[in-house]
């Protein structure tokens, strides 16, 4: 192998950023589940079409809105220059919001089949048993979830790992600070002689993300023994 | 217990009016899938808030939509059981027992888990996985689930129903069991008249959302008696039997029954009143098992049937006869008549 160290740190980045994007993630897909299935509130269409757009708008859509916002002079960017030495175009960060914004419809569709698959009665019975609506929510709706909410959190870890459109405009392409895997292929693709580096780094995606998938299917089969 | 409801709940195609009062202890609500008894229940347990009208339990309001008061589900210590178990899956058999009792504040806790896992012969499920109980012993860990959170009320909405008929009865002395040793007030849902019968004194009869009677469950089974096919079913607990010739003999208000399908053991069984055949005078030879001698305790007219009660000792049985009959019969109270049963009429329900 004849990685550069700037083809490692591309790897590393991807890595890091996916892992970041989807962890950071997860309490709040979980809460927009949550928001969408359980409860009777109102404007929920409202709130559904928000979260899906992202999926229905092209990355390279969501990647200017969010570099308009983030940037120096836009609403959230002018916000947090207040506090010194923040900055997040152009770093990692920027690469964890794009892929977080991006990533996040499939995370909550995923929660939310898996929340609708919960019988009504179980959670009737519970308040009929004296639990409060956030105690059937830790007792038995988060357990019965578990699984959906693993197959979300890898879809959407998969998902980070190949963010491409949103990312190269709200974080550059700067190799060691925010050049992922996709990003560092476009790169050697349009090199001269690069397409070995492009092939190679598109193997290690592959693994990666085979990796991943096994993990998931590996936590599913512990999940179903716990529970027999 | 006092209850007081008043409620109206309008459906799409249907409106959902329950009203009465009640002080019984074993309250029943009888009446055809579609009658508004599921809606009843889920107003009761506080699971439906839409909706308008008053529930009072023990003179505490419950759910007032005048006076904008609702308690929620987990205030009222309101337990009920479903049709389904529901158990929860992720859990074992005994931490689905305890799951009520750990949310109920000691100082309300009436029931201790070891004595309800006793009645109820749970101690062998405990560790178990719910999937792998059979439907029987789900429901019986449904019901010391609810038992165990104490509450001032169990609801009971179909609880015998999902599973066969062999089953469904073998679960009565243990439903029965439990309200004596424990004393709580319930409301048993059911469109079984011999539900009704076994675990209720007082029955609310619903009919399209409406309350259309309430009367004792033996009145209601009367009442219906005409309209059914299998006529009034008499419920007879006989114990001491002995087999003789491939028959059981009971000892039954001071005469003998006789028996193709008994046991060793105390049963329930029942007899249609359609079963039983009456003479007056005695007859010579007849190949019925049974020849009971009884009195016409009294007579009850429903359309061109009548009712007949007939007492022997303690006992009684209630047979049917169109009137004609029941004119050549001379049925009148006090008289004296020859009832004949055939040993095969009996039916064993545990």
């Amino acid at each position: 192998m004849d990685f550069s160290p700037s083809d490692f740190q591309a790897i590393l980045l991807s890595a890091k950023v996916a892992s970041v994007a989807t962890l950071v993630s997860l309490p709040f897909g979980y809460a927009a589940a949550y928001l969408l299935v359980c409860t009777r509130l109102r404007g929920k269409a409202v709130l559904d079409g928000l979260i899906n757009l992202p999926l229905v708008l092209p990355p390279v859509v969501v990647g200017y809105l969010l570099l308009l916002s983030l940037g120096e002079r836009g609403w959230l960017g002018s916000l947090l220059a207040a506090w010194p030495g923040v900055r997040i175009v152009f770093t990692w960060w920027a690469a964890v919001i794009a892929s977080a914004v991006v990533g996040f419809p499939l995370l909550v569709r995923s929660i939310r089949i898996g929340l609708e698959g919960i019988d009504e009665k179980l959670i009737q019975a519970s308040r009929t048993l004296g639990a409060r609506w956030y105690d059937t929510l830790f007792s038995v709706i988060l357990p019965l979830s578990g699984r959906s909410v693993l197959a979300g959190a890898t879809l959407m870890f998969a998902r980070s790992l190949g963010e491409f459109g949103a990312t190269i405009i709200v974080a550059g392409n700067i190799p060691g600070v925010t050049q992922t895997i996709p990003l560092a292929i476009y790169d050697y693709t349009n090199t001269p002689g690069g397409d070995r580096m492009a092939l190679l780094l598109c193997l290690v995606s592959i693994v990666i993300s085979f990796t991943v998938l096994l993990l998931n299917e590996a936590l599913v089969q512990r999940f179903r023994r716990s529970r027999s | 217990m006092n209850l007081f409801v008043s409620l109206r709940k309008d459906f799409e195609r249907f409106c959902c009016r329950p009203e009465f009062v009640t002080n019984s202890r074993r309250l029943g609500v009888f009446g055809r899938s579609g009658s508004g008894k599921s809606t009843l229940v889920h107003f009761l347990a506080g699971l439906l808030r839409t909706g308008r009208g008053t529930i009072e339990l023990d003179g505490e309001v419950l759910t007032c939509s005048e006076r904008g008061i609702w308690l929620p589900p987990e205030k009222r210590r309101i337990a009920v059981v479903f049709q389904q178990a529901c158990l929860f899956p992720h859990l074992d058999a005994g931490k689905n027992l305890l799951y009520g009792y750990r949310r109920t504040p000691a100082e309300l806790r009436r029931v201790d888990p070891k004595e309800l896992i006793e009645v109820l012969e749970l101690g062998s499920l405990l560790d178990r996985d719910v999937e792998t109980l059979s439907g029987g012993e789900r429901q019986r860990v449904a019901l010391g689930r609810a038992v165990l959170a104490s509450p001032r009320l169990l609801l009971m909405d179909e609880p015998l129903s999902a599973l066969d008929e062999g089953l469904k009865y073998q679960i009565i002395p243990y439903l029965r069991e439990v309200f004596e040793r424990f004393t709580i007030p319930f409301v048993f849902v059911s469109h079984s008249m011999n539900e009704m019968r076994l675990m209720t004194d007082e029955v609310v009869v619903m009919h399209r959302g409406a309350v259309s009677d309430q009367t004792t469950p033996d009145e209601l089974a009367r009442k219906r008696m005409r309209r059914t096919r299998v006529g009034y079913i008499n419920l007879l607990t006989l114990g001491g039997g002995r087999e003789n010739d491939g028959l059981w003999t009971y000892p039954w208000g001071g005469q003998k029954l006789l028996l193709s399908a008994g046991g060793p053991e105390e049963g329930l069984y029942e007899l249609s009143s359609k079963d039983i055949l009456l003479f007056k005078q005695h007859p010579e030879a007849i190949s019925a098992r049974n020849l009971l001698v009884c009195r016409v305790g009294s007579r009850f007219e429903l359309g061109d049937r009548v009712g007949v009660e007939l007492t022997s000792g303690s006992e009684k049985l209630i047979a049917q006869v169109v009137r004609p009959a029941a004119d050549e019969l001379g049925i009148v109270e006090g008289a004296k008549v020859f009832a004949a049963i055939k040993a095969s009429a009996f039916r064993r329900l545990y």
